[in-house]
């Protein structure tokens, strides 16, 4: 069986000439149905751009993008992004956010249907008290498990998460992702999470993989993570293998962007100047 | 309660008057105390002192061309008619009182002369409705049309007839620059084909724009037995408010957050849904700055269109009453000149209140 999701040496570049940014570069990955994937790298290093090309917002320059053996073309309901800043339209409310998504993908659904399929959802990430709110009266954790319930709502295929967490402080972050644990093990969606916490992705992923910095980013080796679920944060803290695994991503990670700051550095060579000041003048000053 | 009639003063623009009704409740007075004074006592204040400074001027004016007066007899008809003149204009006769910059009493005096003559006016009218009632009705029965009072239109006339002519123009604007903005916004090819034409077109006079409207007006109603004057000053107030909206509406669907775009591909909605659901209502705060300064700049273009288009109206209003001359036509002009203003301030409201309903941002 061809794998659920394939990127086949895909790159991306932006600008033309000499400006031409190689942004990622010979990307090859697979993930099974039902996985649980996370990508770690440093800020700028195109995680974004590489949502993106899986959920169809922009295409790859070259390689393609499989989805269940079928090239991906453009953006589809059947891949819910939950975006970095929410993105949640202001003028609808909770449940008007996640009906009009659902109203799209499922467009013979009865209005009774609708509601109660969105509502259900929006329990589901623990929102039914705020239904009736609009976007700006929540708080920023609230705000991403809307977007989680809007994109969960739409029964896609994969879920993809480009960096959901990396806008909230550390106390909600923390609640959150065990809820986004929680909501993987009850949709048994496959997840793609994008990260820049190391912790985030052991504690979730099956798999992490790093994405070395940008710009020609590739994905370096993974790292399988075992613990067994649903997992307890407390519990893999203390786990003498969450700091092994840990320690080595950082590592690694470390290690490739020794690498590149390493190769782009360049020597300079000093002037060989001397003063020119008199010898018995500068006696005088240090005087 | 209490709550509820604060929101309803924020809502309906008398927010300045929270203070005062704290005041009396007497909450935090120091607070408000001085809220009050900043917020009401000042602003009613300044307008005194504004009022005075009007008195002072008009006063100083009316000495002057009073000196001027006198002092043309004296040189025309001798020493003697001089003094008469300067008797006469003493002994506050309306026959030989100086025409110049009316003082805020006689602007007041004019404002009251104006009502009593709608007064006088619209009884003259309902006399005459009653009186051809019966032969109307004949008429009507006959297939003939109906007998109108044809008098003269009273200032309270005016003053309707003006708002129907901006209302026109103003949903003429409406209707025609908010889905053209729409479509210009979406498409970067035809904004760009198009920006040159709006960009010269933009600073065109709204004269120019009359002359150029009745231009057309005339030849295609020929046949037509409307009323060409009002046709014509509408659409002009039309062309030349609708430029504000039509670049707003351009620039607010072409400036939609990204954000809100990438949702509505992610979804892949539909054209339509994709317009109603997410353009428009993101852009709306843009509309509606746009359709406000349209809303502003067609009531005060209108009394320009009106004067010269010879629509009735406020602006023919304040032509006749110029042209008249009569002692206390300048009153008259001051006070069409405070009800334009407070009617223009009165639409902004109305247009900033609908803006508050209907946009997410007040929300």
């Amino acid at each position: 069986m061809a794998a659920f999701l394939e990127l086949r040496n895909v790159s991306k570049s932006y600008g033309t000439g000499d400006k031409k940014v190689e942004v990622l570069k010979n990307i090859n990955l697979t993930i099974e149905e039902g996985e649980f994937i996370a990508i770690v790298g440093f800020t700028g290093s195109g995680k974004t751009t590489l949502i993106s090309l899986i959920s169809g917002l922009i295409e790859p320059d070259e390689g393609e993008v499989l989805l269940k053996g079928k090239k991906i073309t453009g953006p589809g309901p059947d891949r819910g992004v939950v975006f970095q800043n929410y993105s949640l339209l202001p003028w609808l409310s909770v449940q008007g956010n996640v009906e009009l998504a659902v109203k799209q993908v499922f467009p013979k659904m009865s209005k009774i249907d609708r509601v109660n399929h969105s509502r259900k959802f929006i329990e589901m990430v623990n929102l039914t008290p705020a239904l009736q709110k609009n976007p700006s009266q929540l708080s920023g954790g609230m705000r991403q498990r809307v977007s989680v319930a809007r994109a969960l709502a739409m029964d896609p295929e994969i879920l993809l998460m480009d960096e959901p967490l990396s806008a909230l402080d550390a106390l909600t972050r923390g609640s959150l992702q065990i809820e986004i644990e929680r909501i993987w093990n009850e949709s048994k969606k496959t997840v793609m999470l994008i990260t820049n916490d190391v912790d985030e992705g052991i504690l979730l992923a099956d798999r992490v993989i790093p994405l070395t910095p940008g710009p020609n980013a590739t994905l370096g080796e993974e790292f399988k993570i075992g613990f067994s679920r649903p997992r307890d944060k407390a519990a893999i803290n203390a786990d003498s293998n969450f700091k092994k695994e840990r320690n080595a991503i950082i590592k690694y990670l470390d290690e490739v962007g020794m690498h590149r700051s390493g190769s782009k550095g360049e020597a300079y060579a000093l002037p060989d100047l001397q003063p020119i000041i008199k010898v018995n003048k500068l006696k005088r000053i240090n005087r | 309660m209490e709550t509820k009639i604060l929101n309803a003063l924020k809502w309906s623009g008398l927010g300045f008057l929270e203070p005062l009704i704290k005041l009396i409740q007497g909450k935090e007075k120091d607070k408000n105390i001085r809220l009050v004074l900043r917020q009401i006592v000042v602003p009613v204040l300044s307008v005194f002192i504004f009022l005075g400074v009007c008195n002072f001027g008009a006063s100083y004016l009316y000495n002057k061309e009073r000196d001027i007066k006198i002092e043309k007899t004296r040189s025309v008809q001798g020493d003697a008619a001089a003094a008469q003149m300067a008797e006469c204009i003493d002994s506050s006769d309306l026959s030989c009182k100086p025409n110049s910059l009316p003082s805020p009493a006689d602007v007041k005096q004019g404002a009251i002369s104006l009502w009593n003559d709608h007064k006088m006016i619209s009884e003259k009218k309902s006399a005459f409705k009653e009186k051809t009632a019966a032969i109307n009705k004949q008429r009507k029965e006959q297939g003939l049309k109906a007998i109108t009072y044809t008098g003269r239109p009273s200032f309270v006339d005016q003053i309707i007839t003006s708002l129907k002519t901006v209302f026109a123009g103003f949903l003429l604007a409406a209707f025609f620059a908010i889905p053209v903005g729409i479509v210009l916004g979406l498409s970067e090819t035809l904004r760009s084909s198009i920006n040159w034409i709006i960009q010269i077109l933009k600073p065109v006079s709204p004269v120019v724009w009359l002359l150029l409207v009745s231009m057309v007006v005339k030849t295609v109603m020929a046949n037509s037995d409307s009323d060409k004057a009002f046709i014509i000053s509408f659409i002009s107030v039309g062309f030349c408010s609708m430029w504000a909206t039509l670049v707003n509406t351009t620039m607010g669907v072409s400036s939609v957050n990204p954000d809100y775009i990438n949702v509505s591909k992610v979804l892949r909605l539909s054209v339509f849904s994709n317009i109603f659901k997410v353009i428009l209502p993101a852009s709306i705060p843009m509309i509606f700055t746009g359709l406000r300064i349209t809303l502003s700049v067609a009531w005060m273009v209108l009394i320009a269109i009106e004067l010269l288009a010879q629509s009735p109206g406020l602006g023919s209003f304040v032509w006749e009453e110029f042209q008249n001359g009569a002692n206390d036509s300048n009153a008259k002009i001051i006070v069409a000149m405070f009800v334009i203003g407070f009617i223009g301030f009165m639409l902004d409201r109305v247009m900033m209140f609908i803006q508050k309903l209907i946009s997410f941002e007040a929300k």
